[in-house]
């Protein structure tokens, strides 16, 4: 176990994967000598040569549909956007192709070897252009599987695993922890099964469900809480496609409550998926209706970003009115 | 007919084109002792004209170096320079009318400020105070102005470039003498959006100029690795449109080749292609460390070529300005913008109401609730949301 920040165990498991696989490949806009913008990639150009880890031509359709090829000809590809928020040129390219490839030529042909990562999410002062969090529009997709980490440990175990799955995969990174997250990460190679939810903290009162950068802000809510005399149980989902309908299920029923947290607006996010799967999973076991607390239905605004945030003060009274229903 | 090729001229055994097929020189006016070519023809240029060139160069770089440092002590959260690419920005704008419109990448705050923005205007933005016409949504430097024809900055690259043949195609319809000008740089190019907006221009006859800041880098990817052809310029032909290459340091060259496209794509309602040689001599943002990439010695090579000091030479031979006028000039400005930023760092937010409004023409009863509960809840923690509490 060494102390690490998230960046640093992304880019171990680029590191590690690339090792494994001489057919991966990683590129991207300023991913090559310069290591990315955040650094990801730094020294894997070096480590591995030009061929493997290179710059592309500033153009993310063009990234994906070359994610694609790569992909469908047996290589691993694994491609970086530099923003969330800039991953809609290369729609087109994700959605009708990374997530059809398999569908459409009843298996002859499929991009499993792709993933993409892309740094999501606000709290930076980045206003509406580097703060967005696309997922929603993604988990609309079959076809897709979209994992988000909340720390580096689960990075580093969940991007190992995303490279490897045999399904494309778009992994979201939450920036505003890139550095600011250190931990615990295990050396050497390993996986964090995808497609499955994580209790994090036991409780009986009510289940807060969460992702990625939320995880602790909702941590902090129910630490709140919990002084109230409160018992949360806590998930961080980590697969959003396909998700962990059971694990969600069975911890709503003990509790018989259920508040989800993310940033993206409240409106078409994927909160409301999951209320409305857990509603029909667990109506009998509900003592309230589900919470959400989530972005305005606003773009992502710069100076009242604070205002806009479904931060820990508006979790910590939606989880005493949720429990006080 | 159909798919007719320009010649009929056939061959009967292989033989390719190459980058080097397309001879494309550059266009340069001014030599680096302020002189021009022999044989130069200079745009129309007079001293009124020139003096609010140099001017808008001199503010642009007291602006530069200010906001930087004031960047740097976490007075504003970000900031971006377009040092050495001033003649590019303001060369071109000059040659324009106050009713063509502009559709900006992010570094031509010059070109703004041509056109009249404040030294207030552009402190409000940066500062996202209640004044900012973009009240306070955009990292600073995302300007625009309606009053101006200065169509807002979005950070998404190139998305202004088939825009830009858009408002050409509308100018066009409405009967208007103008043309819309694109600002875009070399790394934007190699965007979808760049191939849509000038195929569909050329196609569609707009009057648009596309002008490239070809700068050297896209944040740390050098030219190299962004493109294998010709420049850009080699694309506007294979566009069908009318392309030059000019030096981008040298403000009488980009003037002149500006006008020139100008009155071309009036008179012919077609697009024009500038691609303008430059150097971006900052780093790409004030969140960017350029020494990860490329060598001083590489930044010193282009200091050489410092367009602000060209041109002042230039004028400095018409008996146009002096270095004591200069001096004074820098003066004046580096007291202005730190008085405005004195004044703009102290006003407060935009009210919280305005959080809502924009999204749609008008706020949906369901964002006008969003917006009833976040006002009771920061009632109830008015401490946790210092700027927006008390002033509900
Ligand atoms: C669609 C999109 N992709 C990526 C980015 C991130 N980004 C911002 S500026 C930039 C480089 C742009 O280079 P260039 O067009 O040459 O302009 P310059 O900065 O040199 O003026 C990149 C990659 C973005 N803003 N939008
Ligand atoms: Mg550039």
């Amino acid at each position: 176990m060494a102390q690490m920040n998230m960046l640093h165990a992304i880019n171990e498991a680029l590191s590690i994967a690339m090792k494994a696989d001489e057919r991966m490949v990683i590129f991207g806009e300023d991913v090559g000598h310069f290591g990315g913008v955040f650094r990801a990639t730094s020294g894997l150009q070096e480590q591995f040569g030009r061929d493997r880890c290179f710059n592309t031509p500033l153009t993310e359709q063009g990234i994906a549909g070359f994610a694609n090829g790569l992909a469908s000809y047996g290589m691993t590809a694994v491609a970086e956007i530099q923003f969330a928020d800039y991953i809609f040129p290369a729609f087109d390219q994700i959605v009708n192709e990374s997530a059809k490839f398999r569908y459409r030529s009843g298996n002859q042909f499929d991009v499993g070897g792709l993933t993409f990562r892309t740094p999501y999410g606000g709290g930076i002062a980045g206003g509406h252009y580097h703060s967005q969090s696309p997922e929603a529009y993604f988990t609309q997709t079959p076809g897709l599987k979209v994992v988000i980490p909340r720390n580096p440990e689960q990075a580093k175990g969940l991007l190992l695993a995303a490279i490897r799955d045999p399904n494309p995969v778009i992994f979201f990174e939450p920036k505003r922890l890139y550095r600011a997250s250190v931990g615990e990460v295990p050396a050497g190679d390993y996986q964090i099964e995808l497609g499955k939810a994580q209790v994090v903290k036991q409780g009986r009162d009510i289940t807060v469900l969460a992702w990625g950068a939320q995880m602790e802000i909702v941590e902090k809510a129910c630490e709140r809480a919990e002084k109230e005399g409160i018992s949360c149980e806590i998930i961080d989902l980590r697969t959003l496609a396909p998700w962990d309908v059971e694990t969600v299920a069975k911890s709503v029923t003990k509790t018989g409550r259920l508040l989800i947290n993310h940033e993206a607006p409240l409106t078409g996010g994927f909160a409301g998926e999951i209320a409305a799967t857990i509603q029909q999973e667990c109506f009998l076991s509900l003592e309230s209706p589900i919470s959400r607390v989530c972005g305005l239905d606003t773009p992502y605004p710069l100076i009242h970003e604070k205002e806009y945030m479904p931060d820990e003060l508006k979790t910590f009274e939606a989880i005493k009115a949720t429990v006080a229903f | 007919m159909s798919n007719a090729p320009l010649t009929n001229e056939t061959v009967h055994r292989v033989s390719f084109l190459d980058k080097a097929s397309l001879h494309i020189p550059i266009l340069r006016i001014l030599q680096a002792d302020g002189t021009t070519y022999e044989n130069a023809v200079l745009p129309v240029i007079d001293k009124t004209l020139a003096e609010k060139i140099f001017d808008t160069c001199v503010f642009t770089r007291v602006l530069d170096e200010r906001m930087l440092g004031a960047q740097r002590q976490g007075r504003i959260s970000f900031y971006m320079t377009c040092t050495g690419e001033e003649a590019s920005i303001v060369g071109s704008t000059a040659a324009l009318d106050k009713d063509d419109v502009i559709l900006a990448q992010y570094r031509e705050h010059a070109s703004l400020r041509y056109r009249g923005f404040s030294t207030e205007q552009f402190m409000n933005q940066m500062f996202s105070n209640e004044k900012d016409l973009g009240k306070g949504r955009q990292m600073p430097i995302h300007y625009g102005s309606r009053e101006l024809n200065y169509q807002t900055i979005s950070s998404p690259l190139a998305t202004q470039i088939p825009q830009a043949t858009g408002v050409a195609y509308g100018m066009k319809l409405q009967g208007k003498r103008n043309v819309a000008i694109c600002y875009f740089g070399e790394g934007a190019a190699s965007e979808g959006d760049f191939h849509a907006g000038l195929n569909m221009a050329a196609v569609l006859k707009a009057p648009v100029i596309f002008f490239c800041r070809n700068n050297g880098y896209a944040i740390s990817t050098p030219t190299e690795e962004q493109f294998a052809g010709n420049g850009i310029a080699s694309r506007g032909v294979g566009y069908g449109m009318h392309t030059i290459r000019v030096d981008g340091n040298d403000m009488l060259a980009v003037l002149a080749a500006t006008q020139q496209a100008r009155a071309h794509a009036i008179e012919h309602n077609a697009p024009v292609l500038i691609e303008a040689m430059t150097y971006r001599l900052g780093a790409h943002s004030s969140s960017d460390d350029p020494s990860g990439y490329r060598s001083k010695e590489e930044e010193a090579k282009w200091q050489q070529h410092d367009p602000v000091k060209r041109f002042k030479l230039w004028m400095i031979n018409k008996g146009w300005t002096s270095e004591a006028d200069e001096a004074k000039l820098f003066e004046r400005y580096r007291e202005e913008v730190l008085a405005a930023v004195k004044v703009a760092e102290k006003l407060p937010i935009p009210k919280l109401d305005e959080i809502i409004e924009d999204v749609l023409d008008k706020p949906t009863p369901a964002l006008r609730k969003q917006l009833k509960e976040l006002k009771e809840h920061i009632n109830k923690y008015p401490k946790a949301y210092p700027k927006s509490a008390g002033r509900l």
